[in-house]
Order: structure tokens, then C-alpha cells, then sequence
């Protein structure tokens, strides 16, 4: 379960996150859905804590990131904005690497690499070095090395970005799997089809801050409109309007 | 295992796959001095040797004139050419280096004991004739002295009365000591070896890690930071004390190609040398590295951090200039400034001269301790939010 209560980060006099607060449990996947530039990826740096926080505090699995990064890293598994791989290194080089660095001797590496490579279909990519990998194959060796370790909680900052829809329907399959085991999954997006079709739970983030929070159908409640699409814009012009200075 | 070391194998095994760091640390860094050396002094030495012992060609003017003195010019070298027409023009048309004409009067002024004329016809302007030059002036005095001097003889009197100054001469230099003025670059060379060695797990370690956006998912993980700038220091010395090691040994290779002995010179590029000089430079490598690393963390792009560390290498040129411009005295706090110190320890090495113990253990010291400082920085930068962020 992540916590997070009232997270502030200034960059200069740019208020990039501005007093988000939100939950994500276990067994659901949540969605932090908001425009480009609304502070998501801030948000989730101060939470796999790359960055720290101004001001809030966050909690893993009731942890918090300020008093022991070190346990708040083991306990997520991470798919950040950057994603590269070592192109010198094959596919499973790349998987094991993390799994090392994770504290997961040989043995252990080599088992949980293997079944993530036959989990994500990536066994003709195994052997090969990453140089020429495809978008697609690249985030799934990505997301094997972010959850080498077998992670209660799952982070994913835009996991479909780049992707085909192949690729995007096998990553959404495996992500209701992880669901399934009972993690907790929390992604950003900017995609409407993407909260729609996978979410429980929708956080909508805008100016750095949450302007609303509920699943897809309290959502379509708030804002009046029967397609989700409809209130999202709905919700997010009304919070351009009071971040403008007007009135609510 | 420990984290450090995870980060030290992949960073090795990672760069043993990359042809330019192959290239850059374990073939143009320890060949380039060695190889620079071996050219530079085959070319300057070589010429001068060959000037010294080849026969001298000399267009020769009128040589019937003084059979004597020609015959007594070729013992000492000279190769006689036919004359030309107009010897003069032939020097300005640079058909010619150098043309002795003897004078009309010749034969009469000797026999009367009279200055005897000959003319020496050349372009001083042209400065690869000048050697020539010298070398024919050479023999025409020694000719006129010896001649002085029976002259001197056969009136009764000691050829010491048209001496009335001699002067000694005494080089103070030791064979090894002019050798070593030859090689007052190879200190720099070596260290110029270590940085090559080293620079592009350097750059790498941030910089590229940073630009191919691997920075980010490496630092998630649950290790220190400064576990993984310790196992990325680990691997840039490693390449960079290998690259070293070549260098040396390609140096104690070309020493024998070296025509030292010709010049009367000898130097200790032997297994002495390598025995001392590769110890000691163990703490500067890992300065080095170090230093690189960190100012690679400035650099926002690969290119940038290239530029910087290219700007990086001419500093231990400053030491190299001052020890070969300025005769100083080697003092015993010289030793404690890094790369002033290595470089001053080598140049000792190869002049054969005592090196102390005290000399060598400050060196070591100190650059050990300036190391730890710049990792102690380093070490604060890797700390920075803003390190991992590419975008």
C-alpha cells in the first residue's frame, strides 16, 4: 500500500506538486491520470524517492521514504520515465544486473529472471544484446528488471508510452495479473483509454495538485457526464479555472 | 555479493563489449607515447648520427690548385664533386649545398707562407646545409692549425705561442643524465596513458549513463549511492592502471629500439624502472579517475564531458613544462604535490639518481589523501536530486 499526505516540491518559484495527497491499496491497480506537466512525474520521484519532498511525507507498506529510502526502494517496483537499458548487455544481463543489485544471489536472479522472461513472452529476446531492441521489447525488459525482485507495490510512470497495441494489450493483461497476486499498482498517464480500461481507482492531477479521486463511475457522477472522457476535461477545466484565480 | 563489486563486474564486462574503450585504453593510450618516442627520436637522433659519419659532398672549385689540402680534406670525409660552371648561382638555384673554391694565388701565398685563400660558397639561410657547413669549416681550420703549427716548429719556435688561450671543456652531465633531457616528456606521456586509460568508464559513469537515460533505473535500487560511484571508480582504475601497464611495458620495449647508445647516453627503462615506477603510480590513478568521474558529473552530454576532460589532460603538462624549463632543485616538499611528484620521482628513475623512501611514501601519501578528498566530493555530487535527472 502507498500513502502518500500532502507531498509539496517547488522547483525555483515552479510549484510542480502542490499538496497531493492519495492512497493506493493493495490489490488494485490506480491510476494517476492528469495533462502533461501536472506533476505526476515529480509526484512519483519523491515517491520511489529519487527526490525529496518539500513538505508531506510518504508511506510503503506503513514505511515512510524520508526515514529509510533503502526499504522504501526494496519494497517498489519501479518502470520510471527513463528507461534505458545497457546495450551492451543481453536482455537477461540487464534482468540480473538489477536482480544483484537487489540483493538476490545467483541462484535466486537466475529463477526469478527466467520466469519473468517466459511471463513476459521474451524468450527469443533473452540472449540478445538490447542494442536494436524494439519500443515494445525494450519496456518489457524494463519492466523484468523493475520487478526482478518480486515487489509488493508497483510503480509505473507512463508504462504504455511508445508502445503498439499489441504491446499495450499484453502489458494491460500483465498488469491485471499483478493486480491478481494481490500488489498494489499505481501508474501515470495521460491516456483517458488507459484509466478506463484498467483502473480501480482514478487520481486526476492537475496544477500539482488532485482535483479528483474515485473510480470511473463516482468520477462521471461528480462531473455530471456519462462519458469518462466528458468529465475528465470537465474536471480538468474546472481546475484551470480556480488555479487562473477565478472563482471554484 | 556486495553491491560495489555487482557495479564493478557489469561496469567491466560492459566495457570489455565496447570497441571504443578497447581501442582508447588498451591500445592508443599505451601506444601512443611509446610509439610518439620511438619516431621523434629515431628521427632527431638518427639524422644527427648519419651527418656525423657520412662522407661530406663538396662541389670543389679549381681543386687542381691545391692537391695537398684536397687530398687531406677527403681522408677527413670529403667526398669531391666536379665543379660547376658558375658555383654561385648554382648555390642561390639550391642545385648545390655547398661549393670550396680554392683561389688563383693559392699555390703562390703557401709557398711564400703567405695567407693562403679558399672560398666557402653556401646559403646560410638554408639551415639543413648549415651542418655541412660546420663540418667543412671544421676541417679547413684543423687543416690551417696543423699547418700552423709545423710552420711554427720548423723556425724553432713551440706552436704553444699561437695558443695563448685553451679551452677545457667538462660536461658535467652523466650519459644518463643527457639521456633523461631527452626523455623529459615521458612522465607526461605515461600519465597522458593513465587519463586515456580511464576516460571513457569516466564519462560513462555519468555523463553517457545519463544521455542513453540508465541513470535513473540504476539509482532506484536499493544501494547507496556512493556504493555504486565506488564500484564505477573501481572499474575506471582498472582500465586505466591496464592501459599503464601496457604503456610501460611498450616503453621498456621501445627503450631498446632506442639509438641511446650511439649518443653515448643510457637510460634505466629497464625492469627496475618498471618495478618502481608502476607502484607509484597506483594512488595517482586513482586520483586521476577519480578527478575524471567527478568532472564528468558536471557535464550534462557525453560531448560536454569529452570537452572537459580533453581540457583535463594538458594539466599535468604544467608539471612537465616546469621541470624541464626550470632547473629546480628537486626538493623534498615537491614530492608531496601531486603529479609534480610522480613526474619528478620518474625523471630520477630514469637518470639512475637516489630516490628515498621519505620521498616516495610523501608522494604516495598525499596523493592518496587528495584522492579521498575528491571521492569525499564526488561523493556529495552523486548525492545531488539532480544527478539522475536526464530530462
Amino acid at each position: 500500500m502507498i500513502e502518500l499526505h500532502e507531498l509539496r516540491k517547488s522547483f525555483g518559484a515552479v510549484r510542480a506538486v502542490d499538496g497531493v495527497s492519495f492512497v493506493a491499496r493493495d490489490g488494485q491497480i490506480t491510476g494517476l491520470l492528469g495533462p502533461n506537466g501536472a506533476g505526476k512525474t515529480t509526484t512519483l520521484r519523491m515517491l520511489y524517492t529519487l527526490m525529496r519532498p518539500d513538505a508531506g511525507t510518504i508511506e510503503v507498506d506503513g514505511r515512510s521514504t524520508a526515514e529509510d529510502p533503502l526499504a522504501v526502494r526494496r519494497l517498489l517496483g519501479v518502470l520510471p520515465d527513463s528507461r534505458g537499458l545497457y546495450k551492451r548487455l543481453t536482455a537477461r544481463e540487464n534482468i540480473e544486473y538489477f536482480a544483484a543489485l537487489q540483493g538476490l544471489d545467483r541462484g535466486e536472479a537466475r529463477a526469478r529472471a527466467d520466469w519473468l522472461i517466459e511471463t513476459l513472452g521474451m524468450q527469443d529476446l533473452a540472449a540478445r544484446r538490447t542494442e536494436g531492441f524494439s519500443q515494445g521489447e525494450r519496456v518489457k525488459t524494463a519492466i523484468a528488471r523493475a520487478l526482478v525482485h518480486g515487489p509488493r507495490n508497483v510503480v509505473l510512470d507512463e508504462p504504455t508510452n511508445g508502445l503498439d497495441v499489441m504491446a499495450t494489450r499484453s502489458l494491460r493483461e500483465f498488469l491485471r495479473r499483478l493486480k491478481g497476486e494481490g500488489r498494489c499498482v499505481l501508474l501515470s498517464t495521460h491516456l483517458m483509454q488507459e484509466v478506463a480500461a484498467l483502473c480501480d481507482r482514478i487520481v486526476i492531477i492537475a496544477h500539482g495538485r488532485v482535483v479528483a479521486e474515485g473510480t470511473a463511475d463516482e468520477l462521471r457522477a461528480v462531473a455530471s457526464e456519462a462519458n469518462l472522457e466528458e468529465a475528465f476535461m470537465h474536471i480538468i477545466a474546472a481546475a484551470d479555472k480556480s488555479s487562473a484565480g477565478g472563482a471554484p | 555479493m556486495s553491491p560495489a563489486l555487482t557495479v564493478y563486474i557489469k561496469e567491466c564486462r560492459e566495457s570489455l563489449r565496447d570497441r571504443r574503450v578497447l581501442l582508447n585504453s588498451l591500445l592508443l593510450g599505451p601506444l601512443l607515447g611509446p610509439v610518439l618516442f620511438l619516431v621523434l627520436m629515431r628521427l632527431v637522433v638518427g639524422r644527427e648520427l648519419e651527418k656525423a659519419e657520412r662522407p661530406l659532398p663538396v662541389v670543389v672549385i679549381n681543386a687542381e690548385r691545391a692537391p695537398e689540402l684536397i687530398a687531406s680534406l677527403r681522408q677527413m670525409g670529403l667526398e669531391q664533386k666536379p665543379p660547376v660552371a658558375d658555383a654561385e648561382l648554382a648555390v642561390r638555384e639550391q642545385r648545390i649545398d655547398l661549393a670550396l673554391s680554392v683561389s688563383a694565388d693559392y699555390g703562390a701565398d703557401w709557398r711564400a707562407g703567405q695567407p693562403a685563400q679558399v672560398e666557402l660558397i653556401y646559403d646560410s639561410s638554408r639551415r639543413e646545409a648549415n651542418s655541412d657547413v660546420e663540418r667543412l669549416r671544421g676541417m679547413l681550420e684543423s687543416y690551417g692549425r696543423r699547418h700552423g703549427a709545423l710552420r711554427l716548429l720548423a723556425r724553432g719556435f713551440s706552436p704553444a705561442i699561437a695558443t695563448p688561450l685553451v679551452i677545457a671543456t667538462s660536461d658535467t652531465a652523466t650519459p644518463q643524465a643527457r639521456g633523461a633531457l631527452l626523455f623529459a616528456m615521458l612522465p607526461y606521456m605515461l600519465v597522458l596513458t593513465i587519463f586515456i586509460g580511464g576516460i571513457w568508464l569516466a564519462i560513462d559513469s555519468t555523463a553517457g549513463e545519463r544521455e542513453r537515460q540508465s541513470l535513473e533505473p540504476l539509482l532506484i535500487n536499493p544501494v547507496p549511492r556512493d556504493r555504486i560511484l565506488l564500484g564505477k571508480l573501481l572499474a575506471t582504475a582498472t582500465f586505466s592502471l591496464a592501459s599503464l601497464t601496457l604503456g610501460l611495458l611498450a616503453f621498456l620495449l621501445v627503450g631498446h629500439f632506442m639509438p641511446t647508445e650511439e649518443l653515448g647516453m643510457s637510460l634505466a627503462l629497464g625492469p627496475h624502472f618498471f618495478a618502481v615506477a608502476l607502484p607509484m603510480l597506483v594512488p595517482l590513478v586513482l586520483l586521476i579517475c577519480i578527478a575524471q568521474i567527478l568532472i564528468a558529473a558536471f557535464a550534462r552530454t557525453v560531448r560536454e564531458a569529452q570537452t572537459y576532460l580533453g581540457l583535463a589532460q594538458l594539466v599535468p603538462l604544467i608539471p612537465s613544462i616546469v621541470l624541464s624549463v626550470l632547473p629546480v632543485k628537486a626538493q623534498l616538499w615537491m614530492y608531496a604535490v601531486p603529479l609534480l611528484g610522480q613526474q619528478l620521482a620518474i625523471m630520477r628513475l630514469l637518470r639512475v639518481e637516489p630516490l628515498s623512501a621519505l620521498a616516495l611514501s610523501l608522494s604516495a601519501v598525499v596523493t592518496m589523501l587528495v584522492a579521498v578528498v575528491v571521492f569525499a566530493l564526488t561523493r556529495r555530487v552523486y548525492a545531488s536530486e539532480r544527478l539522475a535527472i536526464s530530462t
